[in-house]
């Protein structure tokens, strides 16, 4: 499992690759947590670009609940996007479908966060 | 001649919901017939059994049944002349009914197994007939404490007016030990501690070569790998492993962490974990309709696909009167 960061004015896009579980978990929410103070004070969100996570167990998501409830009580929050559809299909069934906001894209999720976010986006993203 | 038949376990579930009992309205009930005829518009039916066919091969679970209200107690036959049940909630009736009427005014004996004595595990003894017949034996095993004080407490004037005294039945209590087996009537029975307020014990029961988990209100907090690996010992190559699953996961884990209670997903992958064979859903939330029910279901069924390896695993749902042989 991989975390890794890219900032865009107030957004910070976390790409995660490879398979969060039991095992990854805690080294997930330590790489996770550097970033949730900063973008709270910030006015932004995290978002997770998912587009590399291959399986994520129930332990795993039990991380990125831990992790939305330690940013909102910093009024701050994370949000998701770019699903594979076997990691989408698990968010649905397990209902964090219903707790996370979910993106298709990740430059949708940066226009959701703000017009800064997205115009950096877009210069770095041709 | 020797029966070719191994001598396994039945399994008949009297009570499957959790917390409280619940019973289906006359709105509940005109909803389904709406959407029943919806479904069998433009067809045409020349008997009771060709509607009885099409109900039963063409719609939802959740439409034609319902998956029922009594709070839990589940029973597990093994050819015994003696009983075995888990759990004395409001299922205790029925399954006094039902004892009653096999025994045909014989004296039985029934062999309880307390998870905990939170009230919905409790409450159906008032209503056990048995315990009101001179000459029956029961006998309430269990871990805890105050397995004896909660169910003499619940028969206590002003809540109930049949004081525990009055019981006609011979009723002894009987202190279980955690993690070791014990033979009660030719059925192994081995307690494992579970995270619960005021703490629940899961009971692992074998006979035959087969192996039944009794594994309700527990919450798994999926902090560590130790901690699934005790359950997934204790659920080690099951037949059958009736399990928590009261809530989607995202509510287990958020609004209702601490609850002590757990869900469809963490049940799939802690049988997965034990190379469990049939993983059946149990203490089902009292808020949820039968289509919940039945979501939470095909969820589970498809999250098990999705993550299966070499090891296939059953799932389903438990509903008050489903029979199971093992």
């Amino acid at each position: 499992m991989t975390v890794s960061p890219r900032r865009f004015a107030n957004a910070v896009v976390l790409s995660v690759a490879g398979r969060l579980d039991q095992d990854t978990c805690d080294e997930f929410r330590g790489e996770l947590m550097k970033h949730v103070e900063q973008t709270a004070r910030d006015g932004g969100a995290i978002i997770l670009d998912l587009a590399g996570l291959e399986y994520v167990s129930s332990a795993g998501l039990r991380c990125f609940m831990l992790a939305s409830r330690a940013a909102k009580t910093q009024h701050g929050r994370i949000v998701v996007a770019a699903l594979q559809p076997m990691v989408s299909e698990i968010f649905e069934i397990s209902h964090f479908n219903l707790v996370f906001q979910v993106f298709p894209t990740v430059k949708e999720a940066v226009a959701a966060t703000s017009a800064e976010a997205l115009t950096e986006f877009e210069k770095a993203t041709p | 001649m020797r029966s070719a038949k191994a001598p396994g376990m039945k399994i008949r579930f009297w009570g499957t919901r959790g917390s409280i009992p619940v019973a289906l309205t006359s709105v509940d009930i005109r909803d389904k017939l709406a959407l029943a005829l919806l479904q069998a518009s433009g067809r045409t039916f020349g008997s009771y059994e060709e509607a009885h066919d099409f109900a039963t091969s063409e719609l939802d679970f959740s439409l034609t049944h319902t998956f029922g209200g009594h709070t839990p107690c589940v029973e597990i036959e093994t050819g015994s002349d003696e009983y075995f049940v888990c759990d004395m909630g409001s299922g205790a009736r029925p399954f006094g009914v039902h004892v009653l009427a096999k025994q045909a005014r014989r004296a039985a004996t029934v062999n309880v197994f307390m998870s905990h004595v939170h009230w919905d595990h409790i409450m159906g003894f008032p209503f056990f007939g048995p315990a009101y017949v001179p000459g029956t034996k029961i006998r309430i095993h269990g871990c805890h404490d105050v397995v004896e004080q909660a169910f003499r407490l619940q028969q206590a004037a002003p809540c109930f007016p049949v004081d525990f005294t009055q019981l006609a039945a011979n009723i002894e209590f009987v202190r279980l030990e955690v993690d070791k087996p014990h033979t009660v009537a030719g059925l192994t029975v081995t307690p494992h501690l579970q995270l619960h307020s005021g703490d629940s014990y899961g009971f692992r029961f074998e006979h035959g070569g087969k192996s039944v988990i009794y594994s309700t209100d527990s919450e798994h907090k999926l902090e560590n790998r130790a901690e699934a690996e005790g359950f997934a010992n204790f659920f080690r190559d099951a037949d059958v492993v009736i399990f928590d699953a009261m809530y989607a996961l995202a509510e287990a884990i958020s609004v209702k962490a601490d609850w002590g209670h757990s869900s469809n997903i963490v049940g799939v992958e802690l049988c997965q974990m034990a190379r469990a064979k049939h993983l059946v859903l149990f203490h089902h939330e009292p808020a949820n309709d039968d289509a919940t029910l039945e979501s939470l279901l095909k969820e589970a069924r498809r999250f098990e696909e999705l993550t299966r390896s070499d090891h296939a695993l059953k799932v389903s749902a438990s509903y008050d009167g489903l029979e199971l042989e093992v």
